[in-house]
């Protein structure tokens, strides 16, 4: 009982300082001057018309390696702990439904098409690396689901995921050589403002990060799946 | 307005799938009902004018966490049946 008024109490004064910032806040009117910068030199500087995209890949692009470094990290620690049964030809106990089976052969095509799309276009349309990445793994997992049978080979996904990665970083490396800084994106011709080809090297890096992170994700999920088939015995 | 209506019905539905999640017995209910949160958390996103959030929020909570979820509660289910 005094636990629970002790909980109430303390949920009544979260919600007491949460509503004085609602009350007290103003929307400001003008961007502050690192965000103006951004909006006005951002496209002739980089040449991405998607702004979103110029930030996160040029400007900030230290810190989206330190994102997909993180993701790495993660795939690692997951394969590390969720080992692998070489045997997961168990049969499935259930069987696959017959809404899967037809969801799943008009999906998984379809999802693909629309991941690639979306880390090719980061640089026009909204999206990017991260999210057409994580699109494509989703293909791959409702493949898995779909199709017990059929399984990505873990070699293809290690190699897919070093050699995006690594050519990320020589990228980057370049732009140290040939322009401006490291990640910088001049390091091709930015092209026509609006098109497919254009902003420099942010659409190499782009579907090299979507190829990382959607090798890593469907990796995870894929390790647990077959780890989960094979059991433990410990 | 609309918006703002449409906003609040989301609200209020992630609201109750939240306390769905914490509460109800069966986890199976309670792994699909966090599930619900994410994908109306990507279309309040989309209203709120984040895409790049959206398409995020949509693959990667309301898909792969899923999936995920679902393989852990496998996988601790049949090793409490080896036992």
């Amino acid at each position: 009982m005094i636990r629970n008024s002790f909980l109430i109490l303390l949920l009544a004064g979260l919600g007491w300082i949460l509503f004085q910032e609602f009350d007290s806040f103003k929307g400001s009117d003008q961007l502050n001057p690192v965000a103006e910068y951004y909006a006005t030199q951002g496209p002739q500087e980089v040449g991405a018309a998607n702004l979103v995209t110029s930030v996160v890949v040029t400007y900030r692009g230290l810190d989206t390696l330190g994102e997909v470094t993180i993701l790495f990290l993660t795939a690692a620690i997951v394969g590390l702990l969720f080992k692998r049964e070489s045997n997961s030809e168990t049969e499935d106990i259930y069987g696959t439904s017959e809404i899967l089976l037809t969801a799943g052969k008009i999906l998984v095509p379809m999802l693909i098409l629309v991941g690639v799309y979306i880390f090719i276009n980061g640089h026009l349309t909204p999206g990017g690396g991260f999210q057409g990445g994580a699109v494509l793994a989703s293909a791959f997992v409702l493949a898995a689901l779909t199709f017990s049978g059929t399984t990505v080979k873990h070699r293809v996904l290690e190699i897919v995921e070093s050699f995006s990665g690594i050519s990320f970083v020589l990228l980057g490396i370049l732009g140290v050589v040939l322009a401006g800084g490291f990640l910088d994106n001049k390091i091709f011709s930015l092209g026509t403002f609006g098109h497919l080809f254009s902003a420099g090297a942010i659409p190499i890096i782009y579907s090299l990060v979507g190829l990382k992170v959607g090798s890593e994700l469907s990796n995870i999920v894929l390790v647990m799946k077959s780890s989960e088939k094979g059991g433990d015995h410990d | 307005m609309i918006y703002l209506i449409l906003l609040l019905v989301f609200g209020l539905i992630m609201i109750i799938m939240a306390f769905t999640a914490i509460h109800h017995k069966n986890l199976q209910v309670a792994v699909i009902a966090s599930g619900i949160i994410s994908l109306l958390a990507s279309v309040v996103y989309v209203f709120l004018a984040a895409p790049d959030v959206a398409i995020t929020e949509a693959s990667i909570g309301s898909a792969l966490t899923v999936v995920i979820f679902f393989y852990v509660l496998n996988k601790i289910r049949r090793s409490n049946d080896q036992e």
